[in-house]
């Protein structure tokens, strides 16, 4: 019979190692679904895999890496601040879309003045804009009690009106023949978000990206907040005890994923998109949830697991064009990523044993 | 090195070698915005490019990616489409405008078609139908049904596209029913049933008995068929499921021949750099079987329309036409020019209600 026994301790060894148990099932089992789908299963899975990093067009696929890996590290390592406290944040989306637009709108104010401070203005906007969104559900919970997750995630649906107003009223193209959408941001040199290095995919968002994983590794592991953050979300009673403030808390743990969520949103807009339009927010917000799970809430881990995703992506994309796989296999695809992570997760505290029933 | 000449180099090379390995296959490649079962707008350009495989059978390879976001996203599909020597690229939204054009300028040698916008290379063409000439039939038949004298009509977003529709079935309902009201409800989307099906609701609760729609989904007919006594056209594509009744007619959008004729311009080497808009003339605009829940009198009166329509002898914007502030727009027999349909952004006198601005 098989039982599943509570290890005393969290297995490390399960923790580390269910993240690629979990990729090496998903290849295994979505190899089967391609097949069924009549497509060469090996082909597919290195298709996905094999081909953006290191194809004939590798060239090309590798600074898109960069590109949409960084949206998806920036949210998720601030999410992942929260959630180690026991903090749920769900709306980055809406934190992401009020980034974009304030950060562009501080832009479009001094369009078509050229100078040096406006890329820099954008910037604190984008992330002053994001704080703003995530202050709504953190003075809520904190004041009244409410649940951060609910209003966080309603607050995105709110967010994305106030998208919808931005593009066909107050920051639409004057020039644009009616159309929705803002000016573009790419033609406009002093907003311009553009490659460090052009054709790298380097721009200022990988920067934050990488400098907020680096950040955040240092506040968990040698700050007095990290281990408050830590023993909030381990031992919430013991944190109590210890004189750790659960107001101040969710006030700067909501502020900081808000802050990094309306910084992506500022440098996607700025750069790789170029525009506010209708359809600007593609779920970065939601998919980083994803990555910051799959990264064990760990800033490493989400480096590797933003990158990983951003593969699954472009891949995925590839593999629709070349071997005619349907989006939505891609889709179900990623989410046997999850599945597998999550389901794979019980290993870490528990053990399987096989033992014959004892009698009562 | 820079990425462009890189990535031109690279294309150069690419369009070498398959010049050389297979040079009598076209490649044509298809962006799209939503997944090819939609029943509507995806589905209708994947229609089309059925018809390019159907046409040309070995002599083309056709490739697709279905729900690709308006964006970054976009730029990169299109750009491994063409680094995969695709020959002719379809971009199928109107949101596809810049990254079409950014991706135009990286490979000279390919072709691109952008649906719906006003921006064009000498690689990138244009095309869109007149959807309103289709508009001009609804609402002469929805003019004719209506019985409370109050049309519904469910608008997507405020951009001249929608305008232009809301414009046509206006003039079109008001010609045969003096009487005729219409309300507008702004769902601010192509498609989400759940949105549709209350827009379709509010509309029929404030006693609008013909729901117009400019939404992609089928859920307004749902909620009429729910209602009874109320009647829809079919948006994009047919929707003859929910015929005879609510659905009466439709507009179908109808891009196998384009695609076709372009596709072919490519293989001659004849293709150029131009702006299409066709109607039910060139059969871009297909007007779905009016079926037997309309009377034979208004039946007869909206082919005879359409049929007008298709042959050029009238044009769905003839005046005398006024503005909604009362100004003049166009004197009697005066018709529109491109430019103003293009870019409408004011309803004409009698339609209530502002354009969200």
């Amino acid at each position: 019979m098989i039982r599943l026994e509570k290890r005393p301790q969290p297995s490390r060894a399960w923790s580390l190692a269910t993240p690629l148990v979990a990729v090496l099932a998903t290849m295994l089992f979505g190899g089967v679904l391609f097949a069924v789908l009549g497509k060469d299963p090996v082909e597919a899975i290195r298709t996905i895999f094999w081909e953006p990093l290191f194809g004939e067009f590798s060239f090309y696929y590798r600074p898109q890496l960069l590109i949409k890996g960084a949206p998806l590290v920036l949210i998720a390592i601030g999410l992942s601040l929260g959630f180690k406290a026991g903090i749920w944040n769900i709306g980055a989306e809406g934190q992401y879309i009020m980034g974009a637009i304030v950060g562009a709108a501080v832009g479009l104010a001094f369009y078509p003045y050229e100078a040096w401070y406006i890329f820099p203005l954008m910037v604190i906007g984008g992330a002053l804009g994001g704080w703003a969104w995530a202050m709504i559900p953190a003075v809520l919970k904190v004041r009244f009690g409410t649940n951060e997750i609910l209003v966080s995630l309603m607050l995105v649906y709110v967010a994305e009106q106030l998208l919808a107003s931005a593009s066909l009223r107050f920051l639409k193209n004057p020039e644009g023949f009616g159309f929705p959408g803002s000016r573009n941001l790419q033609s406009y040199e002093s907003a311009f978000n553009a490659d460090l290095i052009e054709g790298s995919g380097m721009h200022w968002g990988v920067v934050a990206a990488l400098i907020a994983v680096i950040f955040a590794y240092i506040l968990l592991n040698r700050h007095m907040l990290g281990f408050h953050i830590r023993l909030t979300g381990e031992a919430p009673r013991a944190a109590r005890f210890a004189g750790v403030n659960p107001s101040r808390l969710i006030l700067l743990c909501l502020g900081m994923s808000g802050a990094l969520a309306g910084l992506a949103g500022l440098f996607e807009v700025s750069g790789p998109a170029g525009q506010i339009s209708i359809d600007f927010n593609v779920g970065y917000g939601f998919t980083a949830i994803i990555v910051a799970f799959l990264g064990r809430l760990h800033p490493v881990g989400i480096l590797l697991a933003g990158g990983l995703m951003a593969l699954t992506y472009i891949g995925g994309d590839i593999a629709q064009s070349n071997l005619g796989l349907p989006s939505a296999a891609i889709q179900v695809f990623q989410g046997m990523l999850l599945f597998f992570l999550l389901a794979l997760d019980l290993l870490t505290n528990y053990r399987v044993t096989l033992r014959t029933s004892e009698v009562a | 090195m820079k990425l462009t000449t890189l990535l031109t180099s690279a294309a150069m090379a690419l369009g070498l070698a398959t010049a050389a390995v297979a040079a009598d296959k076209t490649k044509v490649g298809f962006v799209y915005v939503g997944p090819v079962g939609d029943g509507g707008w995806t589905y209708e350009h994947d229609q089309g490019r059925k018809a390019v495989v159907a046409e040309f059978g070995d002599a083309v390879e056709t490739v697709y990616v279905e729900n690709v976001a308006e964006g970054p996203d976009a730029e990169r599909v299109m750009t491994q489409m063409a680094l995969e020597g695709a020959d002719l690229i379809f971009t199928t939204s109107f949101g596809y405008m810049d990254p079409t054009i950014n991706v135009a300028k990286k490979f000279p040698n390919v072709k691109f078609e952008h649906a719906t916008g006003y921006k064009r290379a000498d690689n990138v063409s244009t095309y869109s139908a007149r959807f309103y000439e289709g508009r001009a039939v609804q609402g002469t038949i929805a003019g004719n049904m209506t019985e409370s004298n109050i049309v519904g009509y469910i608008g997507s977003y405020p951009i001249p596209e929608v305008i232009r529709g809301i414009n046509s079935a206006y003039i079109h309902a008001k010609k045969v029913n003096p009487d005729v009201q219409f309300k507008i409800v702004w769902a601010f989307t192509w498609f989400d049933p759940a949105k549709e099906a209350d827009a379709a609701k509010v509309l029929i609760e404030q006693g609008a008995d013909v729901i117009l729609q400019h939404t992609d989904s089928t859920a307004p007919q749902a909620a009429a068929q729910a209602a009874g006594n109320v009647i829809t056209f079919g948006q994009a594509s047919d929707m003859s499921e929910y015929g005879p009744s609510p659905r009466v007619s439709s507009i179908i959008d109808n891009w196998a021949p384009y695609y076709v004729a372009r596709t072919q311009a490519v293989m001659d080497g004849t293709w150029a750099s131009t702006d299409t808009w066709d109607g039910i003339g060139a059969g871009m605009v297909g007007i779905g079987e009016i079926s037997d829940a309309v009377p034979a009198d208004v039946k007869e009166a909206a082919l005879a329309l359409k049929a007008s329509l298709a042959d050029g002898s009238y044009h769905a914007f003839t005046g005398p036409l006024n503005k909604q502030d009362g100004s003049v727009w166009l004197a009697d027999g005066e018709t529109s020019d491109d430019g103003t349909l293009a870019g409408m952004n004011f309803f004409v006198e009698g339609i209530e209600g502002d354009i969200p601005q």
